[in-house]
């Protein structure tokens, strides 16, 4: 599989990154070296292997369902530029 | 009974298909302990998880999981003993991970069914395709400033099912009938709180049009619809604009479009050139789910009695129309109010249509009328079920009886003591009867002449004038077979 300039600025902007020219360039480069690599595992037979969602052979751990009052407004407004009676304020998003 | 839609050339056909998200009941979020309350400060619960500071991880809620379970089980569905969070990747100011945790390909509920009924008897099933735990996203008000978008975390990561149905929907009607009965299922189980208002449960809705007997047409989604009246709204409006255009040689495109409530059209959403990639992949800090059987076992114990169950046992036990019972059931407060009724008093067995009447006319109308809900009736259904067997036994007049449940419901007294401190008893008495139609024969004897020569009509005049005579206390059955003898008499 190899990747082309067009794929790499899409995923770029799905990742919302602006790159330069050069740098979608280097990027192509290393991304492709780095899927050539992974693509090692072709070379063994899958077809009746489920795939694996986690290596761990853990048990998911679970918690029960107790609510903490937290009043978290103030510590949780405490990194944003910009707020207005408890609200984040953010560039206007409208669909 | 045919759901075919008229264009100007061809009849249609509408298919549709709705992804449900019901809000789980719970205390807590589905990953972090804070709280999921409605109506609260903005931001006041949001974690460090919620607000994906770096470093957080997600521990699950269980009392979520065996919402989910419940919920499947209720939807008669097959519950998965092995399923997977996701990573569904999206940028979005309300959602601070940048992805919201999701179930993509193994999700916790498989395929399931529900049953809805129609007005004349029939019923129809729709199939379940799944049902998945995710994460609800925070709420952007956008209208409260020109330049901004102001953003409320506090509904981040509460726990949401969303519900896939199979495309077996035809019209809108059929659309509102399977979300009412999602909505009374979830709220038998008290897995959700079904309160659409609040946006516990919204719905999208996938629409399609086609020629009968043609494959599926192109589909457009409807996003985010809370209220029945808006999704029935929006489907009639979308499928006449689907047939409009292809009737006139044009295409549908595959669009999301959002309903706008206030002109009752769909539109567009605006970011459509980026068609969504969201790049599902296992969530890494979450394990896979596994559950097992014995859980789900003792789980299913634990179902209570649901609308369909109910249904099929008022139709045998009180030999309901199917309709009839489908009505009753559908609200478990309603239901519940009936059974503590006909339970009041063995005698009310056999008088359920009667009281089903009394219930789903006057005492609706009482409340509907004073904003009560039938949970807070100020007439206990004890009350209503003396009421009934006094209107039964002829102490009243089921006139009189409506004056009775109004005084009961301003009252909240004994319908007995109402009767005996207002003397409302009907005279059952039949001289007593006889001495009041003497009289208003008496007083008539024009309309006595004129109904004697064939104006029958009059007799209803004389029924009436004794009533008020009698304060409308006399008994309506004895007092019609009196007045008719006496009539007859003068022949």
């Amino acid at each position: 599989m190899k990747l082309d300039t067009n794929t790499i600025n899409k995923i770029a902007k799905l990742a919302r990154i602006r790159l330069s020219e050069e740098e979608a360039k280097e990027l192509l480069k290393d991304m492709n070296s780095i899927l050539d690599w992974v693509e090692q595992l072709n070379e063994v037979n899958t077809d009746a292997v489920e795939p694996l969602a986690n290596i761990s052979s853990a048990i998911l751990p679970q918690r029960k369902d107790e609510a903490q009052d937290i009043n978290s407004t103030d510590e949780i407004l405490k990194n944003s530029p910009d707020k207005l009676e408890g609200y984040f304020a953010v560039p206007k998003v409208v669909e | 009974m045919s759901n075919l839609v008229k264009g100007k050339k061809y009849q249609w056909e509408t298919v549709i298909g709705l992804e449900i998200h019901a809000q789980v009941k719970s205390n807590s979020k589905l990953f972090s302990n804070s709280s999921t309350v409605f109506g609260s400060k903005p931001n006041s619960q949001v974690s460090l998880v919620d607000a994906a500071m770096p470093g957080m991880l997600p521990v699950i809620n269980k009392y979520c999981i065996e919402q989910a379970v419940k919920t499947g089980i209720g939807l008669k569905a097959k519950i998965n003993n092995y399923s997977v969070f996701d990573r569904k990747n999206y940028f979005y100011a309300d959602l601070p991970q940048g992805y919201q945790i999701s179930q993509y390909k193994y999700p916790i509920v498989g395929e399931g069914k529900v049953t809805i009924d129609f007005k004349d008897g029939s019923s129809k099933d729709i199939r379940i395709v799944r049902l998945h735990l995710e994460q609800d996203a925070g709420k952007s008000l956008h209208d409260q400033n020109p330049t901004k978008t102001y953003v409320d975390l506090n509904r981040s990561g509460v726990a949401l099912m969303e519900i896939v149905s199979e495309p077996d929907i035809r019209s809108a009607d059929e659309a509102g009938l399977y979300i009412s009965k999602i909505r009374s299922i979830l709220m038998y189980l008290d897995t959700c709180d079904g309160n659409m208002q609040e946006g516990s449960l919204r719905a999208d809705v996938n629409i399609s049009v086609r020629k009968p007997g043609d494959d599926y047409g192109t589909r457009c989604e409807i996003k985010n619809l809370n209220s029945i009246k808006f999704i029935k709204q929006a489907i009639n409006y979308e499928v006449k604009r689907q047939i409009e255009t292809l009737e006139e040689g044009g295409v549908i495109d595959q669009n999301t479009l959002l309903f706008n409530t206030s002109n009752g059209k769909t539109r567009p959403m605006r970011s459509k050139e980026e068609a969504h990639d969201y790049r599902y992949f296992p969530d890494p800090d979450l394990l896979p789910l596994e559950i097992n059987q014995k859980d789900i076992d003792k789980l299913k114990i634990s179902i209570p009695e649901l609308p369909d169950d109910r249904k099929k046992r008022y139709v045998k036990d009180y030999s309901l129309s199917n309709y009839d019972a489908s009505v009753l059931t559908a609200d478990k407060s309603v239901s519940d109010y009936f059974d503590t009724v006909i339970k009041s008093d063995k005698s009310l067995q056999d008088s359920s249509k009667i009281v089903v009447n009394w219930i789903t006319s006057e005492l609706f109308s009482l409340l509907k009328d004073n904003n009560i809900e039938i949970y807070d009736s100020p007439v206990s259904p004890n009350h209503l079920g003396k009421l009934v067997n006094l209107i039964k036994a002829n102490v009243i007049s089921g006139k009189i009886a409506k004056d009775v449940l109004l005084e009961m419901f301003n009252s909240k007294e004994d319908p007995e003591i109402i009767i005996q401190k207002k003397g409302l008893k009907q005279v059952t008495d039949t001289s007593e009867i006889e001495i009041i139609v003497d009289e208003v024969l008496l007083n008539n004897k024009k309309m006595v002449e004129e109904y004697l020569s064939g104006k029958d009509k009059l007799l209803g005049f004389f029924i009436g004038q004794s009533m008020k005579k009698s304060k409308g206390k006399a008994n309506p059955k004895i007092l019609n077979d009196i007045l008719k003898n006496k009539l007859s008499k003068k022949n």
